[in-house]
C-alpha cells in the first residue's frame, strides 16, 4: 500500500488527505507537513482518512504530534475512517485526542 | 547552531551504520536518529545484539560489540536508520557455563533484554506461539509521548482507600460482559461505570507484566481443558505490560492501552495498583527454560546455593536476588518507570519478604532494597504494600521493615475475622484489635492503622462466597490430587458442602457475606476485597484457581446484574465508609477522651454496655466510635456503634447512651431481610428503644448516633 498525501489551507482549516498506508515510513511525510504548514496558521486540522487503508503506532504518533504543536485548544478532525483505522484508534485510546466524524461541515 | 556529531556513526557493520552508546539509561531507547542499546552482564566475556524483523525466526543481523563499546561490564551501541516498527531485538551472551558455580552461560541461547519495554512473542491471550522458535519472548521499541493530558497520579490518602482486587482478563472475559474486546484493559475501560456504582476508589490489577500463559502445560483431569499460567505470577520481564492482555497486543501498542486506561480510570477517581511479583521469574529451576535473567547474568539475578543450585523461597523454582546491588537497582528503575511513565498509584509486592533476605538467603535486619523503596523520591506517593511473607517460612506480619512507608497486607486480620465469623469462641479479644487497624501488630515506630491493609479473602484463596460455602478446598481441577493450596481456610459451609437448594443455608451464607464486609468496612485501616465479591462470586470451592481460564475464574456479568441484594449491601456501605471520617483515622485510637465529650475515641461494649465480654467463650462485640474525635478531633462526625454477634444464638446488645439528646438509628442490620437490611444515608431509621437492641444469631449491626 503506497502512501500519499495532499494538503491545502482554507479558511485557517488545514486539510490533509492521506491515502495508503501510514506507518512508520510515510508518518514522517505527515509530521513535516504539519509542522511546515499547518500549525503555522490554523486552529482546526482536518485529516481525510477515508481513503487511509491502514494506521500503525507510528501514524498515530504523527498525530499525537500535530495535537501537541497545535495546543489543546486546537481541534483535529478524523473524516471517515475505515473499520481497521477506527478500530486501532479506540482500542489504543488515540481516539481521545481526536474528533471522529463522517464528515466535516465547517 | 552546529550540528551535534553524536547524531553521525563512526563504525558500520553489514551495512548498519553503528556509534558508541551511552551506558544509562539500560535497555533499548530513541536517540536522533537511532536506538541506543544498553546491557549489563558481570560475568559476560563478549556480547552481541541480534536483530530481527517482527516475527522471522532468523536474525536479519547479529552484530557483536567491538571492544570499546565495553564500558566496565556494560555493553552499549547506537545503531542508526533502523525500521524500529518492524524490529524485535535480543542478546547473544558469551561466558562461562560451570552450573556448579552458578554459571550458565549459554551461546546458543537469544536472550530477551531484562529492560524490554515492550515484549513480543505472545501477542494474543492462548494463540500457540512456534515452540521450535529459538528466540521466544523478543523485545521492541515503544516511544514515551503517551498524551497524558493533565492526569498525574491521584494520591487519594491511604486511609481513604477501598481496594478492589482485579484479574484483567478475568474480569471481562465471560462472555456476559458484552465487552467489545474482552479480557482487555480496553474492556475494564467499558466497565469503569459499574466500578464507580460500587464505589471503589482503588482497582489492584493481579500481574499485568508480560508473562508466559503457556508456562503451565497441563491438562485438567476433570475437564480435560489446557490448563494455563492464568494469574500470571511469573514474569517473563518486568518493563513490559502483558501483551495478551491487551485488545492492541497484535499491533504492540498495549503501552498506549494501558496507559489510556489508567488514565481513564483516574479521570474517575480511580487509583491503579499493581501487584509486582519480584520473588522469582518465569525461568524456574535448573529445568526450566533460559529465556533472559539466567542466560544474561545467572549469578547476579539469582540467589544458588554453595552448589550453583536454585533457592526456591518463592515456591516457584528460583529465587531473584533481590539484594543483590544490581538487581536492587532493576527493581528501583522498574517501579520508577511505572510510577512515572504509567502514573502508576502504588505496588503491592507478592511474596515481599523475599526482598527481605540476603544474598544467601538469610533475612536482613535492614534490607537495603525495602529502605530505598521507601525512601525514593520518584516513588514518594505511591503506596507500598507487603505480602510480609513468603514461601521459605519467612512471616513478618506486624514486623516487615517498613520505614514508615510500608503497608502490609494483614494475614492475621483475615485469619481472626474468618474464625470469628464461622463461630470459634475466644476471638472477640483478637477482633478487637483487628477492628482497630491492628494495633497489636503495627503501633511501633510510629506506623499508624494505614500499615494495615484489612481483607478477609483474596484472589490467593477462597472468595468470599466459597468461604461460607465450602469446609474444605477442592481444587482437583488443577490436576495437583488437591494437594496444592492452602488448607488452613478457616472456612464454614453454613450446613451444606458447596452447591445447594436448601433456602436456609444460602440464606445464612447471603447474611454471613454481609457479615463480613460489614466488619471490613467499618474497621480502621485499608479495606481491600476481590471482584465479584459483591455479587457472590464462586470459584466452585477452589481456593487456588491459579490455572484455570474458565468460568471458574471470570466474572458472570449476569449473574452480578442478578444479584443485586448483595450488591446493594455492599456499594451503600461503601458509601456509608466514605461518608464517614471516623471509620477511616490514619493513626491508631487510643482509647481514651482527649476531646473532653465525655466518650473515648473508641470503646468496646457487650450485651451490657461498657461491659465487653472478653471471655474464652464469648462471641458478642461491639464497639462505639465517637465522631467528636473523628481524625483527632479535627473533624466533626456521627456516632457510630458496631455490634458483631458470631453467636448461632440472637442477643440482646444493651445501648450506650448517647449525649446531647442524639438518637440511635439503623445503617445496618444483616439480621434482617434485605431492603431493610441497609439503609440510604439519610434515611436510617429512629430505633424504637433507644437502650436495647435485639441482634439475630450471627449478625452484625450499625447504628448511627445524630
Amino acid at each position: 500500500m503506497a502512501f500519499s498525501m495532499t494538503s491545502e489551507i482554507k479558511d485557517s482549516v488545514g486539510i490533509i488527505s492521506l491515502h495508503g498506508s501510514l506507518d512508520a515510513s510515510s508518518a514522517p511525510q505527515l509530521q513535516a507537513a504539519v509542522q511546515e504548514d499547518v500549525i503555522k496558521h490554523v486552529k482546526t486540522l482536518v485529516l481525510n482518512v477515508k481513503d487511509l487503508e491502514y494506521i500503525a503506532s507510528a501514524g498515530l504518533r504523527a498525530i499525537l504530534f500535530a495535537k501537541q504543536k497545535m495546543g489543546s485548544a486546537a481541534d483535529i478532525y478524523l473524516i471517515a475512517p475505515q473499520e481497521q483505522v477506527l478500530h486501532t484508534l479506540e482500542i489504543s485510546g488515540f481516539d481521545q485526542a481526536v474528533i471522529i466524524q463522517d464528515e466535516y461541515n465547517g | 547552531m552546529l550540528e551535534r556529531i553524536d547524531v553521525h556513526s563512526t563504525h558500520t557493520y553489514e551495512g548498519y551504520r553503528l556509534r558508541k552508546g551511552r551506558a544509562f539509561p539500560f535497555g533499548a531507547t530513541f536517540v536522533p536518529n537511532g536506538v541506543n542499546f544498553s546491557i549489563y552482564s558481570r560475568y559476560a566475556t563478549a556480547c552481541s545484539l541480534v536483530l530481527f524483523e517482527q516475527g522471522a525466526s532468523e536474525p536479519l543481523v547479529e552484530i557483536p560489540f567491538p571492544n570499546e563499546y565495553h564500558i566496565g561490564n556494560v555493553f552499549t551501541m547506537v545503531v542508526f536508520d533502523l525500521p524500529y516498527e518492524n524490529i524485535e531485538y535480543g542478546y547473544r551472551m558469551e561466558g562461562p557455563f560451570e552450573p556448579q558455580n552458578g554459571q550458565h552461560f549459554d551461546r546458543t541461547k537469544i536472550l530477551l533484554d531484562p529492560y524490554a519495554k515492550v515484549i513480543g512473542g505472545r501477542d494474543v491471550w492462548g494463540v500457540e506461539p512456534d515452540w521450535n522458535g529459538h528466540f521466544q519472548h523478543r523485545g521492541r521499541f515503544v516511544y514515551d509521548d503517551f498524551d497524558w493530558e493533565n492526569d498525574n497520579a491521584l494520591e487519594i490518602p491511604l486511609e481513604d482507600l477501598i481496594i478492589y482486587e482485579t484479574h484483567v482478563r478475568g474480569f471481562t472475559q465471560h462472555p456476559t460482559s458484552k465487552a467489545k474486546y474482552p479480557g482487555t484493559f480496553t474492556a475494564i475501560r467499558e466497565k469503569i461505570p459499574y466500578l464507580k456504582s460500587l464505589g471503589i476508589n482503588c482497582i489492584e490489577l493481579m500481574p499485568i507484566f508480560e508473562f508466559d500463559e503457556f508456562e503451565n502445560g497441563k491438562t485438567s483431569p476433570i475437564t480435560g481443558e489446557k490448563l494455563y499460567n492464568y494469574w500470571g505470577y511469573s514474569q517473563v520481564g518486568f518493563f513490559a505490560p502483558k501483551a495478551g492482555f491487551a485488545a492492541t497486543g497484535k499491533y504492540g501498542m498495549q503501552v498506549d492501552e494501558v496507559k489510556t486506561l489508567i488514565k481513564e480510570l483516574h479521570r474517575s477517581g480511580i487509583e491503579v495498583m499493581l501487584d509486582v511479583v519480584f520473588n522469582h521469574s518465569a525461568e524456574g529451576n535448573e529445568n526450566g527454560p533460559t529465556i533472559s535473567y539466567r542466560g544474561v547474568d545467572n549469578k547476579t539475578y539469582y540467589m544458588l546455593t554453595p552448589e550453583g543450585y536454585y533457592y526456591n523461597f518463592s515456591g516457584c523454582g528460583n529465587t531473584l536476588n533481590c539484594n543483590n546491588p544490581l538487581v536492587r537497582n532493576m527493581i528501583l528503575d522498574c517501579l520508577r518507570y511505572w510510577a512515572e511513565e504509567y502514573h502508576i498509584d502504588g505496588f503491592r509486592f507478592d511474596l515481599a519478604s523475599i526482598l527481605s533476605r540476603d544474598q544467601n538467603g538469610a533475612p536482613l535486619a535492614n534490607p537495603p532494597l525495602l529502605e530505598t523503596l521507601a525512601f525514593d523520591p520518584i516513588l514518594a506517593k505511591c503506596k507500598l504494600v507487603a505480602e510480609a511473607w513468603d514461601a521459605g517460612g519467612l512471616y513478618q506480619v506486624g514486623s516487615f521493615p517498613a520505614h514508615g512507608r510500608w503497608a502490609e497486607w494483614n494475614g492475621k486480620y483475615r485469619d481472626g475475622m474468618r474464625k470469628f465469623l464461622k463461630g470459634e469462641a475466644g476471638m472477640v479479644g483478637e477482633v478487637a484489635q483487628r477492628v482497630q487497624g491492628s494495633p497489636d501488630l503495627y503501633s511501633w515506630e510510629g506506623r499508624g492503622s494505614t500499615a494495615s491493609i484489612n481483607f478477609i479473602a483474596a484472589h490467593d484463596g477462597f472468595t468470599l462466597h466459597d468461604l461460607f460455602a465450602y469446609d474444605s478446598k477442592h481444587n482437583e481441577a488443577n490436576g495437583e490430587n488437591n494437594n496444592d493450596g492452602g488448607n488452613d481456610n478457616e472456612s464454614w459451609n453454613c450446613g451444606a458442602e458447596g452447591l445447594t437448594d436448601d433456602p436456609e443455608v444460602l440464606s445464612l451464607r447471603r447474611r454471613q457475606i454481609k457479615n463480613a464486609i460489614s466488619m471490613l468496612l467499618t474497621s480502621q485501616g485499608v479495606p481491600m476485597f476481590i471482584m465479584g465479591d459483591e455479587v457472590g462470586r464462586t470459584q466452585r470451592g477452589s481456593n487456588n484457581t491459579y490455572c484455570q481460564d474458565n468460568e471458574m475464574n471470570w466474572f458472570n456479568w449476569e449473574q452480578a446484574e442478578q444479584e443485586t441484594e448483595l450488591f446493594r449491601f455492599f456499594q451503600m456501605l461503601i458509601a456509608f465508609r466514605l461518608a464517614h471520617p471516623v471509620l477511616r483515622n490514619g493513626f491508631f485510637l487510643r482509647g481514651e477522651d482527649y476531646m473532653g465529650s465525655g466518650y473515648p475515641d473508641i470503646s468496646f461494649h457487650g450485651t451490657s454496655p461498657w461491659k465487653p465480654d472478653w471471655s474464652s467463650d464469648s462471641r458478642v462485640l461491639a464497639f462505639l466510635l465517637d465522631g467528636k474525635h473523628a481524625r483527632g478531633g479535627t473533624v466533626q462526625d456521627n456516632y457510630i456503634y458496631v455490634a458483631m454477634n458470631s453467636h448461632w444464638e440472637g442477643h440482646s446488645f444493651g445501648l450506650p447512651t448517647l449525649p446531647d439528646n442524639l438518637q440511635w438509628h439503623v445503617v445496618a442490620n444483616t439480621g434482617v431481610a434485605t431492603p431493610q437490611d441497609i439503609w440510604e444515608m439519610g434515611q436510617e431509621p429512629l430505633l424504637s428503644d433507644q437502650t436495647y437492641f435485639m441482634m439475630g444469631p450471627r449478625s452484625v449491626a450499625i447504628l448511627i448516633g445524630k
